[in-house]
């Protein structure tokens, strides 16, 4: 159980951006997606949460064996699926701690989205920031709007994780990091994993799985799945690269 | 600018805060209904009803002779489609004004229920005064306030009372010769309070005033006027509201506020008439040395709505700080503006305006900043925001500044944004709609607004905002 993707094919505009790709993101396992820059990895995710725009023209997407294909984006993320995307946009006006408590209230169908309806949002909502890092002070300040790169990822993990999804996407949650930082998310990944959450990592470099293990690796290419594999499969790709591996595997 | 709102489009048909929370408009009694071309006759009929001194009778009189030779003001669209005529312009309620909640006709008081207005009231306020179609109906201010010497009273009873300070104030601090609808109010004008805080008195909950307009076709001219003595302190929080009306009705209020040295008027509007009025609001203060007077707009409601909150810092060393938010969603036109005129040495004026047009709706800040020579080292900020939903909606600026002091320091800053699609995914990927995505966005700009008001008017107003943008359908 947990998310399918099923020979999913998928338009933007006129251009097909994912070609029948398939992949099963289980709870408690980390299925990590590999691929260049315009392979189609934010497409997939965005896909997954049902972004105006990203047409499915076959396949499907199923949670916990239903499909959610006919779901708009909003009822898609009530139902357990987070998206951290890899360059979140600024919400001018919205408070990081508003948007928390609204998505909050509205999970457990508080009808005033900005009433603390129970204190104890507020004292996980603490207990997260503190224990990843985040500072208190981001939290009273409009999402994502005048944020460092660093602070950005850090706010979308923390959503990740505050929310409690059943499947967490995250999208290149480590660029842009150091080091340190780099180890802190992986940590934290691989607690989601431990708590028996679905995780699917998108990523470009290898850096980060040095950190956390993954269980499955996917490589996408131009829009199409080249090669699957275990943990095994990053240190391919970091050793040959990304156009030898889709010579590799795919033979042309 | 682009095409006005057509008066004549179709009413309202979304979901508005005002007609949840007090439903459709429900016929009451009048004692008095006068509706017509209005003539001298008229007026001196209103004054004769309401038993008042002569010279009154004769400034409304001066008053109409200006309406009729003045011309329609320039910035003014859509109004000059009502047909004052049409209105019912004095409607006095078979209501006499009262001083307890339960001595109101039950109907009347059903309607500041749903407004939570006696809650508020016991918790909060040091006084309040409400009125209901032309007339003041209930009125109180808590005795401790009484006995400091702090009035609170309907304007007609102040007129009565105190005629000679009246005078000093009343139509002078805003002529009636100033425009047509301001002409208009002085003939016309009735309800409103006078609130008076005498030297050193500082009153810590505010004062309150209430506005409903019951029925449609209506005219409403309040006045208030808010005086503060030397070295006093008052904060006035005005109310205005109305239930689903069958056809238009128009509002002409006005508000004049005068503090005296070193005193502080803070002056805050809550206006969420329901899409079917038409609000013109006259608002000017002169603050004296050292004074400060605040305005703090939250305009919510109405079709249209024409507001310019002014201050003239009179005095060395006076301040204002004039914080407008307006929402025009739907078919609404809100063109509202602050304007300071620095007389005075280190005078200070800071204007905060923020707008959201959502569903067609057209926004408009028209603000002057005037410092006159010899207002030295006079310094001004004006900080213009507004945020636009979609294709449909607009955002209009036009600053005006006039400087004729060398050594003043005027700035303006502008910002405009669009709601994008790669926003709207974000917040909905968080599990909110659409309309609950842009509510949030709404309550997050009127958060200046907040800060301002005790804590009961803040959740009052974040409800408010969210059943505005709820789903669209129950009406129409």
């Amino acid at each position: 159980m947990g998310l399918e993707v099923l020979n999913l094919t998928v338009r933007v505009k006129d251009k097909v951006v994912l070609r029948n790709v398939s992949l099963n993101v289980d709870y408690g396992t980390i299925h990590v997606v590999m691929g260049p820059n315009g392979s189609g990895k934010s497409s997939l995710a965005y896909t997954i949460l049902g972004r105006e725009g990203y047409e499915v023209l076959e396949g499907d997407i199923r949670l916990d064996g239903e499909s959610i294909l006919n779901l708009e984006t909003h009822e898609r993320a009530l139902r357990g699926i987070f998206l951290g995307m890899q360059d979140p946009p600024a919400i001018p006006g919205v408070k990081l701690s508003t948007l928390i408590i609204a998505s909050m209230n509205k999970r457990i169908g508080v009808s005033d989205l900005t009433k603390i309806s129970d204190p104890r949002i507020v004292k996980t909502i603490h207990k997260v920031a503190s224990e990843i890092g985040l500072p208190m002070e981001l939290l009273q300040r409009e999402v994502n709007v005048g944020f460092s790169g660093g602070e950005r990822k850090r706010s979308e993990l923390f959503q990740a994780i505050v929310l409690e999804p059943k499947i967490a996407i995250l999208d290149e949650p480590d660029s842009g990091l150091d080091i340190d930082g780099i180890r802190k998310v992986a940590s934290y990944i691989d607690s989601l994993r431990s708590k028996g959450r679905a995780v699917l990592l998108i990523t470009h470099y290898a850096r980060m799985l040095h950190f956390v293990k993954p269980d499955i690796v996917t490589v996408l290419i131009g829009g199409e799945v080249v090669a699957r594999g275990g943990p095994e499969l990053v240190f391919e790709v970091e050793e040959l690269g990304y156009e030898t591996i889709r010579k590799k595997y795919k033979g042309d | 600018m682009g095409k006005p709102v057509e008066l004549r489009e179709d009413i309202f048909k979304g979901t508005e805060a005002a007609v949840e929370l007090l439903g459709y408009e429900k016929p009451f009694k009048a004692q008095v209904e006068l509706k017509g071309r209005i003539t001298k006759d008229m007026i001196e009929e209103i004054s004769r009803i309401k038993k008042e001194p002569e010279w009154m009778t004769r400034l409304r009189l001066k008053s109409l002779e200006f309406f009729y030779k003045l011309p329609m003001p320039k910035w003014v669209t859509g109004i000059e489609s009502i047909d004052l005529e049409e209105l019912i312009l004095y409607v006095k309620p078979e209501v006499e004004m009262v001083k307890d909640w339960d001595d109101l006709p039950r109907d009347i008081k059903e309607y500041y229920d749903k407004l939570g207005l006696p809650e508020i009231e016991k918790k909060l306020l040091a006084g309040l005064t409400t009125v209901f179609e032309s007339e003041t109906i209930y009125a109180r201010v808590k005795k401790h306030l009484e006995e400091k010497g702090v009035i609170v009273l309907p304007l007609e009873i102040a007129i009565t009372k105190y005629p000679d300070f009246i005078k000093e104030y009343f139509l002078k601090i805003f002529p009636f010769t100033e425009h047509k609808f301001a002409a208009l109010h002085g003939a016309l004008w009735s309800g409103g309070v006078f609130v008076y805080v005498p030297p050193g008195v500082k009153v810590r909950e505010p004062i309150e005033s209430f506005f409903l307009i019951g029925r449609s076709a209506e005219g409403q001219f309040e006045h208030s006027l808010i005086i503060t003595g030397e070295g006093a302190e008052v904060t006035w929080i005005e109310g205005c509201s109305a239930p689903r009306l069958s056809k238009y009705s128009f509002h002409d209020g006005m508000v004049e506020a005068y503090a005296h040295k070193n005193s502080f008027i803070k002056i805050v509007t809550l206006q969420n008439w329901s899409k079917d009025v038409i609000n013109l609001n006259n608002k000017r203060g002169i603050a004296e040395d050292n004074a400060r007077l605040d305005w703090v707009e939250g305009s919510i409601g109405s079709k249209m709505t024409y507001v310019y909150p002014s201050t003239i810092l009179k005095g060395d060393y006076s301040s204002t700080r004039n914080t407008v938010i307006q929402l025009a969603k739907g078919p609404v036109l809100k063109d509202t503006g602050s304007k300071a005129i620095h007389v005075g040495r280190m005078t200070k004026s800071k204007i905060i305006n923020k707008s959201i047009s959502a569903d067609g709706g057209i926004n408009v800040y028209r603000g002057i900043i005037r410092i006159v020579r010899g207002a030295k080292n006079a310094i001004s900020n004006v900080e213009c925001e507004a945020m636009i939903f979609d294709s449909r909606s607009r955002a209009h600026t036009y600053p005006h500044n006039q400087v004729d002091e060398i050594t003043a320091t005027v700035s303006h800053e502008a910002r405009t944004g669009r709601l994008s699609d790669v926003q709207l995914f974000y917040l909905q990927s968080r599990g909110l709609e659409e309309d609950e995505a842009k509510s949030l966005i709404v309550l997050g700009f009127l958060d200046e607004i907040m800060i301002e008001l005790p804590f009961e008017y803040v959740n009052i107003l974040s409800k408010v905002m969210q059943l505005e943008f709820k789903k669209l359908g129950g009406y129409g």
